[in-house]
């Protein structure tokens, strides 16, 4: 009995893992191709939750899921190209301050524009309650979830390794000289690219709303998450940080089955480790080193 | 092009007008007030409802003509940490020279305060922190607590739970907040459980910042028991209820802490079981009414009950400087301590009592509405009859002095 209620822990893991992944994911593409941590990511996850309760308030919960990412994408666009463009080529501390600003900016202007106090969110009635599979529960709106986070996944896996366009944003990575000296512009892919994280980090703030409170500091909540989760899966890797996301969730449920109260710690601890034993994360290609 | 030079300029300009207005406004002649609330993390979005809450006092109270003929003149600050708390309150008695301290939402931020107060031998009234060890062994001769403690609380929800029979007999899961607060609710839902014949079968720590809760309820699932107690802070409550929703689990929801706002942004629907709370909109008593209604007209929304605590709270205070006739800490406290009634905008008075320094009142338990019986978003409570009821004694839900180990 035992072993099951581990293994249920494990199975639910992975599910938060996806949530986790959704917001790593767009992290770790635009520090790999524009070498700029993104402090101000959480800001447009929580712009994507507050954009999507906007949106179905008026057109309905589908289409505040749906446009909320594309319409924070868009703002990613301007984000990628008035501001963050800037600072490739800068001293990282700079790109790392000017992140930071925008996030603590973009959360009073949260403040502002929506209050303190957190926002209402409920899922569609069909959405509640657990189904059970042999012996585990399964809330469906998880399931729902894991659904989506699959597909985009597939998606911007499928981007990165079986189109022209992943290809130039692949050799970006590894090679930018290279890639300008073959006459490539990388500019046009960076600003896709900061487009993409940033709609995904939108649309894991549209899809957690009604699960997780609607408050103006959820941004700064999730970010530190994402960060532990690109650090341990390591810099530059895709697989990496889809690994380390499902660990972190898995490692959260197995530490809260034998001793709860050190639930949030477990994946700093785990990030401790792997950077003890491997420097470069779980499947990092480099070492990025802060001069 | 901005020059550093002018960057400099501006920079000082901001910091002289940031540091000295404080200087300027305490030779007017208003009595300065140090209010300290947090305003960020789990419990920003309670502190915001507190300033909205104060500041209308204020507004009636100096519109009033003040107190003694002197404007009342209130700083509030973002408390943010409990150390952060106590450097702030050391600096509002010291350099700000404010009269006394007001505030707090956080527990184990009013206990760094209230060793704040002690030492420099000013009073503290501590307004929103519930802890039993703050007005328990914690206690201190220069605070005062307004907020009902946990003990109040627990018996508020609770003897509601057992008249439904969800107590006795019963399996009991708890949920606990893992931090001051939370402790010291599990504490007393614990003694309350095994006083009323219920069984506790998990009690489970989390910590203030679990966004997630699917990995305790698949725990609570595993351990099937007849009511799920939660002994949860600020944003958790919130978190919790909407997941509890959202697994769709079929045990018993209660819980011994909820604030109407935490069940406001659970967002209609979420929510179930009993909950207490100290004070709600719906009150029927003439005094809640028009201050409901002075609320709505000002901020377009009903005051939750922090706004309500806060707002009472600076009437106190201006009744205590009225009768006493002074600002001073030691008047005060023997005002205080003579347990003079006040009016808290409910049925019956309330007051400090003198041994432990407690605001004595009435306490509420509420559930949700049927589906569909919402007028507004507001209006999805259900609020039940006060406790203790009008034939008891108000201190009958307070801890007893045999249970209480303060010593002022």
């Amino acid at each position: 009995m035992q072993v099951l209620f581990l293994l249920e822990q494990v199975v639910n893991g992975l599910v938060l893992g996806g949530y986790y992944l959704l917001i790593a994911l767009g992290l770790s593409l635009i520090f790999s191709v524009g070498g700029v941590v993104n402090l101000a990511h959480g800001a447009f996850y929580a712009l994507g939750a507050y954009a999507s309760l906007e949106i179905a308030r008026r057109l309905g919960f589908g289409a505040g899921v749906a446009l909320s990412p594309v319409a924070v994408a868009l703002l990613g666009i301007a984000f990628e190209r008035y501001i963050l463009r800037r600072f490739y080529t800068a001293d990282p501390i700079l790109s790392l301050l000017v992140t930071f600003g925008l996030a603590l900016v973009a959360e009073q202007a949260i403040r502002m524009t929506w209050g303190a106090a957190p926002l209402p969110a409920s899922m569609p009635q069909g959405f509640k309650g657990a189904v059970t599979l042999g012996d585990f529960l399964f809330s469906k709106y998880r399931l729902f979830l894991l659904a989506v986070v699959a597909m985009v996944l597939a998606g911007i896996w499928l981007l990165l390794n079986r189109t022209s366009f992943g290809r130039v944003v692949r050799a970006g990575i590894q090679r930018p000289d290279m890639v300008a000296a073959l006459g490539i512009r990388l500019q046009p892919y960076m600003t896709t690219i900061v487009m993409l994280g940033v709609g995904m980090a939108a649309l894991g703030g549209a899809l957690f709303a009604p699960i997780v409170i609607v408050h103006p500091a959820m941004g700064a909540e999730i970010l530190t998450v994402a960060f532990v989760v690109v650090v341990i899966g390591g810099l530059g890797s895709f697989w990496g940080v889809v690994l380390a996301a499902l660990l972190v969730g898995v490692v959260r449920g197995i530490t809260i089955h034998f001793v709860p109260a050190a639930g949030e710690a477990s994946m700093y601890l785990l990030m401790f480790l792997v950077l003890m034993f491997r420097p470069r994360g779980l499947l990092g290609e480099r070492i990025e080193k802060f001069e | 092009m901005t020059t550093r030079r002018e960057v400099l300029k501006a920079g000082t300009a901001g910091a002289l007008a940031l540091g000295f207005p404080a200087i300027v406004k305490a030779q007017s002649g208003a009595i300065k007030i140090g209010h300290l609330t947090p305003l960020t993390g789990f419990l920003g979005a309670l502190g915001e409802w507190a300033v909205m809450g104060m500041k209308m006092a204020v507004e009636e109270v100096n519109a009033a003509g003040g107190v003694l003929g002197r404007q009342l003149d209130v700083t509030s600050e973002d408390s943010v940490n409990p150390a952060t708390a106590s450097t702030k309150a050391q600096r509002m008695l010291e350099r700000d020279g404010v009269e006394f301290l007001m505030g707090e939402i956080n527990s184990a931020s009013a206990k760094t305060i209230m060793q704040v107060a002690a030492r420099n031998k000013k009073l503290f009234l501590q307004i929103g922190a519930r802890s039993d060890v703050l007005r328990g062994k914690d206690c201190n001769r220069y605070t005062f607590h307004v907020d009902i403690p946990v003990t109040v609380m627990v018996n508020a929800a609770g003897q509601a739970l057992a008249r439904e029979g969800y107590i006795k007999g019963k399996k009991i899961f708890f949920l606990t907040s893992d931090y001051l607060f939370g402790h010291d609710l599990a504490k007393a839902a614990r003694a309350f459980c095994a006083a009323n014949g219920g069984t506790v079968v998990g009690d489970e720590l989390t910590a203030t910042d679990t966004t997630d809760f699917s990995p305790f309820l698949i725990k609570i699932r595993q351990a099937r028991p007849d009511l799920v107690a939660t002994n949860l802070g600020g944003n958790q409550v919130t978190n919790f209820v909407k997941q509890y929703a959202e697994f769709g689990l079929p045990y018993q929801v209660a819980g011994f802490n909820l604030n109407t706002a935490d069940a406001w942004a659970a967002g209609e629907g979420n929510l179930a079981g009993i909950w207490p709370t100290v004070w709600h909109h719906e009150l029927d008593t003439p005094g809640s009414k028009a201050f409901v209604a002075k609320f709505r007209q000002k901020y377009g929304k009903p005051p939750e009950n922090h706004a309500w605590i806060e707002y009472v709270s600076l009437k106190v205070m201006a009744q205590a400087m009225n009768a006493t006739k002074s600002t001073d800490t030691e008047k005060l406290i023997k005002y205080f301590e003579s347990e003079a009634q006040f009016d808290l905008l409910k049925k019956r008075k309330g007051y400090f009592r003198a041994w432990d320094h407690q605001m004595i009142q009435e306490a509420f338990p509420f559930s949700v509405k049927a589906k569909g019986q919402a007028k507004d978003k507001w209006d999805f409570l259900k609020f039940g009859d006060a406790v203790p009821a009008p034939d008891q004694p108000l201190e009958s839900i307070n801890p007893p002095k045999s249970a209480n180990a303060c010593v002022l």
